[in-house]
């Protein structure tokens, strides 16, 4: 591994294939600009480190297996994130379940059976672009009012919160697959046309079985991204004291997020101390299943 | 080619022994201990003065039935009273008595309830640690500071009285669902909800004590417990001249400010969920020792018996 | 003769993908019925949009009913919930506004330089080091950038070290915080631009005499411009609908911010702040909170779009 100095040497130097080089890079506003590139980049990662760094400081006495078996309690010398990580488990898995074959459906018709040309599936393209940038609380409107129309009445329910995070995190899988699908070659469609198999069969035993790997990698990134969400599963009622595992799709939960947001709403010390040290099992989570991610798309992605 | 389907054989199955292992998870914890043990949900809503003690109770009442689950949620006095009385809660928490508005709703959806005065309560007026001009306070300068009419023309600590210094007034407090919020402001401006509409208001009282705590010159309104709670950020004040404690709340003499905290409980939901009665006959059996617990005001003698009458006419 | 041309054999197939289905042999029914569910699945997204339009709507239309178009658009004083209430929306936009615009001044200045960097100067391994790492900070969880800001940024940074004259609760601490968390956002779609730029250009600009720097500045970045403001856009788009970090260090009194170091309501802290309370279906409260959804998303949605036509013009460049 090269070492920083020839990095920043190499900046200056221009060992990157395109340009530069020459004494022209040594002007003095040619460094001061490299310098301040620098500088945008440090700032940035120092900030990302800061911030690593304060929670690991002010969660470190909070690390014990109490976080994982504890209930929230009055005191923070009792409480644990145990409901919290159960319920993210139960969240998270019931919205995998609605929505990623959802998602996978939706892109192979967009991708492999619709017309393009066609101004409505045009509509459809640019509309799921759209909504993969709505404020995730709207979202959140949007399973209230839906809950509601179905006269349903505690809504903080299990199903309630997947429901909501089901559909924000649909147009990231749709875009996802259908960028999966898309580098699958065509020459593998035309040969399976060619032998005779329909469109469908040439979809499902061909296409798809080469886009796996784009689209779990595509799925859990959209599933780690619902991890983090709490906005959603604010307006529906989510913040109540917790002091049970979910136990079933109409249960009653809460979430590390939500946890989090409790936590860092109480004035005592402590409580921000586990607010920090539950920041710190999410963050670990996370990094899990992007870790994951990446390693199924370097692993099996196919080189075609 | 066999790779492919073995790789979606693989993925399927992680899915599926995930969910598995989810279901497992699920199930209640630490087994049930001796044969006959209660479960099912109590569920619970209403004012943030009150729910710190129904999660103290909560918390001490899983020690003895760990398979019954509790829940407390904050919408407010006013809003637990709404959910209350659509059937939706089986026991409200109030900082106030009911309103006749809100009785009326709940006899018209058939709800009827008993209400048990559970704890006492000093609704404190808390300014900053650093704050030390302002600790003596009368009715008439927090109707000064808080009044409707003050919006936008008091900002200042010199305008409640000329020897305060020149400190900008950083108000926070209950907001409208609270019956803190109503109680405040029917004892100190005379009406309950008139209020100056340019202050901080929270469900959450944590977030009022951070706020005060935050500015020079903040001043905000809770439950004495939250005072204890938090004894090294804020202070409380004395209000015509009686500082809250547990005594001066228990005989009276802290007024217009002390008031008893209340809990509803739906009466069908105590006598067709056994969880329901378990959950309540343990808060009031057991309300003194856990008023201490959560820093609360205990109930004096007299109001010990009187919710003890009112349980057993539940049952 | 069929017009079907798969079965004769030569150059006969099209380039781009056959779009109807050729019936070869018996009809396949269960192939048809999937097909339909594919197509619903599809417009389960159409679905989604007519979904949050209605739900937002419907209150909404109940919500001008009672208050007047003009005093919710124009009014500065938002005081919904008291007995003397107000309805105006102005304090609300304005916090908004000002998170916005002091993440903006972050992460335009943070983000670019990344871009720049990587698509410029950077060597391939660097790049691919720092790429990941950037990419970190998009997904570290909003509340936990909430906490941060709250805790550290406001608390020890703003209040200990610097002794600004600041409460609990800062616009300024909710700012800037969101302006790290809109950094990946603003740097990699403006990265995608520049990397985008086709290399003669730079091969041109160096073969007349320029640096590296004169190159960026003169050359690729006019040429990646309508990328990097689609970038810009979209970062504005994030900053204006985030809400953890609002909610938890921009504080929730509805005022009419006039200094960055004061504490502010935006929006997204309002619609959460207002659920965490209690309001029944029908009642004005419960309809306040779709009103500002409404006009949250109405505002969103016109900034997507301005973006989207950005990003359509410099892909179809070159």
């Amino acid at each position: 591994m090269r070492t920083i100095g020839s990095a920043i040497t190499g900046s200056i130097r221009g060992e990157h294939p395109i340009a530069g080089g020459g004494n022209g890079e040594r002007r003095p506003a040619a460094l001061i600009f490299l310098v301040l590139l620098w500088l945008s980049l440090l700032v940035a990662i120092g900030v990302l480190i800061t911030l690593i760094v304060t929670i690991i400081v002010e969660g470190q006495g909070q690390f014990s297996w109490r976080l994982f078996t504890e209930y929230p309690a009055s005191s923070p010398d009792r409480a644990g994130a145990r409901p919290a990580i159960l319920g993210s488990a139960w969240v998270i898995a019931t919205t995998a379940v609605m929505t990623i074959p959802l998602g996978i459906a939706a892109a192979v018709h967009l991708e492999e059976f619709a017309d393009k040309k066609n101004w409505f599936n045009r509509f459809v393209e640019l509309n799921v672009q759209n909504l993969a940038a709505v404020p995730s609380i709207v979202y959140g409107l949007l399973a209230l009012a839906f809950l509601s129309m179905l006269g349903v009445r505690d809504k903080n329910i299990v199903i309630g919160g997947a429901l909501a995070l089901s559909l924000l995190i649909l147009p990231v899988i749709i875009i996802a697959t259908r960028e999966a699908l898309r580098s699958v070659p065509s020459e593998i469609r035309q040969g399976s046309l060619a032998l005779g198999a329909t469109q469908w069969q040439t979809v499902w035993r061909q296409v798809l079985p080469s886009a796996v790997p784009g689209i779990a990698t595509g799925s859990i990134l959209a599933l780690s991204r619902a991890l983090g969400e709490a906005a959603p599963l604010l307006v529906l009622g989510a913040l109540v004291f917790v002091s049970f595992d979910p136990n079933g799709i109409l249960s009653g939960y809460t979430t590390l997020p939500i946890q989090i947001f409790n936590w860092t709403g109480r004035p005592q010390e402590g409580f921000h101390q586990l607010a920090a040290a539950t920041s710190v099992l999410l963050l670990v989570l996370l990094v899990v299943m992007n870790g994951l991610a990446i390693f199924i798309r370097n692993k099996f992605q196919k080189r075609w | 080619m066999s790779t492919k389907y073995s790789k979606i054989a693989a993925f399927t199955a992680t899915f599926a022994a995930a969910a598995l292992l989810l279901s497992a998870c699920g199930g209640q914890p630490t087994g049930g201990g001796d044969g006959d043990s209660l479960s099912g949900p109590v569920t619970s809503d209403g004012s943030s003065t009150v729910a710190p003690l129904a999660e103290a109770a909560a918390d001490q009442f899983r020690s003895v039935e760990a398979g019954i689950n509790v829940t407390v949620a904050t919408s407010g006095t006013g809003g637990g009273f709404k959910t209350f009385c659509a059937g939706e809660t089986d026991i409200s928490n109030a900082s106030r008595p009911i309103k006749d508005e809100e009785a009326a709703e709940c006899a018209a959806n058939g709800i009827e309830f008993t209400e048990i005065v559970i704890a006492n309560d000093g609704l404190a007026v808390v300014i900053n640690s650093a704050n030390d001009w302002a600790e003596d306070l009368t009715v008439e300068q927090l109707n000064t500071i808080w009044a409707p009419e003050s919006e936008g023309v008091i900002t200042n600590w010199n305008q409640v009285d000329p020897s305060f210094p020149d400190v900008p007034l950083a108000l926070f407090g209950a907001g409208t669902d609270s019956g803190t919020f109503d109680y405040f402001t029917g004892a100190i401006n005379g009406e309950e909800g008139a209020i100056r509409a340019d202050y901080s208001p929270s469900e959450d009282d944590n977030i009022t004590v951070q706020g005060v705590a935050g500015e020079p010159g903040g001043i905000g309104f809770f439950g004495l417990s939250y005072v204890e709670e938090n004894a090294d950020l804020i202070k409380a004040v004395t209000v015509n001249g009686v500082y809250p404690t547990v005594e001066t709340v228990q005989d009276g003499t802290y007024t217009p400010l002390g008031r008893p905290l209340f809990i509803y409980v739906a009466n069908t939901s105590y006598t067709d969920k056994p969880q329901v009665k378990a959950f309540v006959d343990y808060f009031v059996e057991n309300a003194e020792s856990i008023a201490e617990a959560a820093l609360f005001v205990p109930l004096t003698p007299e109001q010990i018996s009187t919710a003890a009458e009112e349980l057993a006419s539940l049952g | 003769m069929t017009t079907t041309v798969s079965t004769q054999g030569g150059p006969a197939v099209k380039p781009d993908r056959p779009t109807t289905s050729y019936f070869i042999g018996r009809p396949r029914y269960g192939e048809f019925a999937i097909r339909i569910f594919l197509r619903v699945a599809a417009g389960v997204t159409i679905f989604t949009t007519v979904g949050i339009l209605v739900a937002l709507a419907i209150p909404s239309i109940g919500f001008f009913a009672e208050v007047p178009f003009v005093e919710f658009l124009f009014g500065t004083r938002w005081a919904p919930r008291f007995a003397d209430a107000s309805f105006g929306v102005v304090p609300l936009v304005t916090a908004t506004a000002w998170t916005t615009l002091l993440a903006l001044l972050v992460a335009v200045p943070l983000g670019l330089g990344a871009a720049i960097f990587l698509a410029e100067y950077a060597k391939p391994w660097l790049r691919k080091v720092l790429k990941p790492i950037l990419e970190v900070l998009a997904g570290v969880p909003t509340v936990v950038y909430g906490f941060f800001a709250l805790q550290f940024v406001q608390s020890t940074v703003l209040r200990e070290w610097l002794q600004l004259p600041t409460g609990a609760f800062s616009v300024l601490a909710a700012g800037l915080v969101m302006g790290v968390m809109i950094v990946p956002t603003i740097a990699s779609i403006s990265e995608d631009a520049m990397s985008a730029v086709p290399n003669a250009l730079r091969q041109g600009s160096a073969a007349l005499g320029a640096n590296r720097m004169q190159t960026t500045l003169r050359v690729v970045i006019p040429a990646a411009l309508s990328g990097i403001v689609a970038a810009i856009v979209l970062g504005v788009s994030r900053a204006v609908g985030e809400t953890m970090i609002v909610a938890i260090a921009a504080g929730n009194q509805a005022r009419l911010v006039a200094n960055p170091l004061e504490q502010g309501q935006t929006m997204t802290g309002f619609i959460a702040n207002a659920a965490l309370g209690d309001s029944r279906v029908g009642s004005i409260e419960y309809d306040t909170l779709f009103a500002v959804g409404l006009l949250l998303f109405l505002i969103t949605l016109l900034i997507n779009f301005i973006s989207i036509r950005f990003v359509r013009r410099f892909r179809e460049a070159y």
